[in-house]
């Protein structure tokens, strides 16, 4: 869908701020670029839609060099999400989220059912928000409106530069298991910057890691965390990446791996965890706890079995640390 | 009612009082009575006021708000810093010298009094317009641009309204300003009601003077309210600044 | 342009008396303007209901047109018999000063950081402390730059102060009118112009000098 060929920029003076970049995202799939500020992420990014000029090299956008397609017309099929949300604030939010498709002439009733189809996916009230201002809004309905503002005009790629990096911790986390779930449903080919490693294994279908503009290694997370290409990228996820990489597995991989423990029904009040959670979450809810254990439940609310830190530290062992070659599909 | 209450009351109605003692005082001492006696030549000078004002500012509108915008473009930013620089040097310019320079070059009478108020209001305008478009928040543009909006598009969508506070209060400032530096144009021959003002101080006559000094104040008073309720319909409800004094 | 030196040179005296004459009524005017502005200002912040009436008063009082304003003041003061000269043009000047002084006092001691008001409350000083300590260093580059406007606009309008007799900068331009003489005009523009910057410049120095260097931008 979107190629890197030797894409490089460099700034007058000699800077040279992306390096000779080559990869392809395939249609679909989010593609995070991750990297130490300063290592051109953002700047490749902004070159996709032509924010930055390429100096050498190309981009293909399906097939076709982006320098060649007229730039409006290139950047309306591009949604464009930021970090400050970049709401325009004379606009109410039905015209800020309405505002490509305006541009591109759709008739009033199209818009007006399109804003409430969107404001439905991210479960907000078109009727009670349609009217009100972006300052009304708090950061993370503001951030959520950029969202879907991007994704009015259905456009096939999506460019996220940072896009919840401003909100608080809790925020963030709600609205990326939203945007992930939105993202089943729409299916984007998606540009993703970040600079925070948990986004980006959580995000990535795949991982971009840059430094100094030039591409690190460009894997799916779990490749990454597991065969670091070199220095710079073992270090980067740092000594704990075995325990992220954690997050990339769920209950149902250890069980079908190595097993459940018996549950202890003397234990009174043992909490209760779904099958499909993944094992990061559950490790930190183990050693939040009293109790030695946590009662794996499915969907259905039957007690499966019961899950210890040491079992998930056996997985972790056999699976990540010891394994060959791990296994990425369904992750 | 509380007592922060009640002294913001005793202030309010004690100048209250002080303008109605003002009033009070100038009728019985009949300083208004040129504005019935003398009622024709009043209306005129009014008249005469107004036209300055107008023509002047609509003039110094068209100029001075095209010129911010054009200034503001990517292609002038290095124009910006030499013509906001003459334009703050020019600030510091008595509003009577540009009156006065101007008979020099137009000689006396009413266009010579209309250029020197044109050119002497161009600056508010242009510099509120100037400042309301750089105050804009680079990531709005840059969003804009990402999502395929033209130039044009980026200058009446989003810069134009969201500086629209900026400006108008521009235009506000220049043209209040403008009814008191009106009253100057006596100087150069340009008429309105100052006038009276001068004739008042010349001849000591406490009559002429109140008779035109009061009605450009209230003139000056009244603009600046129309002006004010003027921008509160049209800028945008999003981009009005959170309170308004 | 020789003519200009030889003008310059025979009036030199003149100029640089007038020079100090305006600088005098309008140093004057605005040193009263801060002993009642600041103050005000600063009480201000503990009364929102006058904040508003006050403000508001002030703002319309800027609106009065210069001229007008000396007009009024003529008759008014010749009540007490100074309807001429020094007395009606200092008052004008004075209360056309107050509204910048009082609107940017008031505003740079409410937008202190509460944080930093609420940590000053903490260690327990006392309002007076708090207000000489905290809020007025940290409200001072603000409340500088409204005197600055005050200055500048006072030099302007102390040129119409010539009209009622007040002296000062006018005095050239408004002979130079009379007479349809351009090199007062002109002479006494440009010593307006370089008056207005020495002054601004002057009080931008001291603005800098004495704003805490954690709070310079």
């Amino acid at each position: 869908m979107i190629t890197f060929d030797k894409t490089t920029k460099t700034y007058e003076g000699n800077v040279t701020a992306v390096k000779g970049v080559d990869f392809t995202v395939e249609k679909g799939e989010i593609v995070v670029l991750l990297g130490p500020s300063g290592c051109g992420k953002t700047t490749l990014l902004r070159m996709v839609n032509r924010l930055e000029s390429i100096s050498e090299g190309k981009i293909t956008i399906d097939g076709q060099d982006s320098m060649s397609l007229n730039q409006t017309a290139l950047r309306r099929k591009i949604g464009y999400v930021i970090q400050s949300n970049g709401l325009f604030p004379n606009m109410t939010i039905e015209e800020n989220t309405m505002i490509v498709p305006d541009l591109l002439g759709w008739s009033k009733k199209e818009k007006k059912e399109r804003f409430h189809k969107l404001m439905e996916m991210i479960g907000l009230s078109g009727e009670k928000f349609g009217k009100r201002y972006p300052h009304e809004l708090s950061g993370g309905q503001q951030q959520r409106i950029g969202v879907i503002r991007a994704l009015a005009a259905d456009p096939p790629v999506m460019l996220m530069d940072e896009p919840f990096g401003a909100l608080d911790p809790i925020i963030r986390e709600k609205i990326q298991d939203e945007f992930l779930q939105i993202q089943k449903e729409v299916k984007k080919t998606i540009l993703f910057v970040s600079h925070d490693i948990d986004e980006a294994i959580k995000m990535a279908d795949k991982i971009v890691l840059l430094r100094g503009g030039e591409l690190m290694q460009y894997d799916t997370p779990s490749e990454m965390l597991v065969r670091p290409k070199n220095e710079f990228v073992r270090e980067f996820f740092g000594k704990d990446r075995a325990i992220k990489s954690l997050s990339l597995h769920t209950i149902e991989d250890l069980r079908d791996m190595i097993g459940l423990a018996e549950f202890d029904d003397a234990i009174a009040d043992t909490k209760t965890i779904n099958v499909n959670h993944d094992l990061r979450n559950t490790l930190s809810m183990l050693l939040n706890q009293e109790a030695d254990q946590v009662i794996v439940s499915d969907d259905d609310g039957n007690k499966l079995g019961a899950i210890t830190i040491d079992i998930v530290q056996q997985y972790l062992h056999y699976e990540i640390k010891a394994k060959p070659a791990p296994v990425l599909e369904g992750v | 009612m509380n007592k922060k209450k009640v002294i913001s009351l005793v202030v309010r109605y004690s100048v209250y009082g002080l303008v109605a003692l003002f009033f009070f005082w100038a009728i019985r001492n009949h300083y208004f009575d040129y504005i019935f006696t003398e009622s024709s030549t009043f209306w005129h000078l009014i008249k005469q006021h107004l036209q300055l004002v107008l023509v002047s500012s609509v003039l110094a509108l068209l100029i001075a708000i095209p010129g911010g915008i054009l200034v503001t473009r990517k292609s002038f930013r290095r124009a910006e810093w030499v013509v906001s620089n003459t334009v703050n040097l020019g600030q510091t310019i008595p509003s009577l010298a540009v009156l006065a320079l101007m008979i020099s070059i137009l000689g006396i009478g009413f266009k010579t009094a209309v250029f020197a108020l044109f050119i002497y209001s161009l600056l508010p305008m242009y510099r509120n317009t100037v400042a309301g478009i750089d105050s804009i928040d680079e990531n709005l543009i840059d969003a804009a641009r990402g999502m395929g909006m033209k130039p044009v598009q980026i200058l009446f969508r989003i810069e134009l309204p969201n500086a629209a506070y900026s400006i108008l209060a521009g235009v506000r400032t220049a043209i209040v300003l403008n009814i008191g530096t009106a009253a100057l144009a006596y100087v150069v021959g340009g008429g309105g009601l100052g006038v009276w003002i001068f004739t008042g101080i010349q001849l000591f006559d406490n009559g002429y003077l109140i008779s035109g000094a009061i009605p450009v104040t209230l003139l000056a008073i009244f603009v600046d309210y129309l002006l004010r309720l003027l921008e509160r319909l049209i800028v945008p409800e999003g981009s009005k600044p959170p309170q308004e004094m | 342009m020789e003519k200009w030196m030889k003008f310059l040179e025979v009036n030199s005296s003149r100029i640089f008396d007038l020079t100090i004459e305006h600088a005098i009524l309008v140093g004057l005017a605005i040193l009263v303007a801060l002993l009642i502005g600041v103050p005000l200002g600063i009480y201000l912040t503990t009364n929102d209901y006058l904040a508003e009436t006050v403000l508001q008063i002030a703002s319309v009082m800027l609106t009065i047109p210069s001229i007008a304003l000396f007009g009024v003041m003529i008759p008014v003061f010749s009540i007490v018999n100074q309807g001429i000269g020094f007395v009606p043009a200092f008052v004008a000047l004075v209360l056309y000063a107050q509204l910048p002084i009082i609107r940017n006092t008031y505003t740079a001691i409410r937008n202190v950081n509460p944080q930093m008001r609420d940590a000053a409350i903490g260690l327990g000083m006392k309002p007076i402390q708090r207000l000489f300590r905290v809020e007025i260093p940290n409200a001072f580059p603000v409340i500088m730059a409204g005197i600055r406007t005050a200055v500048v606009i006072n030099i302007g309008i102390g040129v119409i102060a010539a009209y009622i007799g007040a002296g000062g900068l006018g005095v050239l331009i408004t002979q130079g009118i009379s007479r349809g003489d351009n090199y007062l005009i002109i002479t006494g523009s440009v010593a307006v112009a370089i008056l207005a910057m020495i002054a601004d410049g002057i009080l931008l120095w001291i603005q800098k000098r004495f704003t805490p260097k954690s709070i310079a931008n």
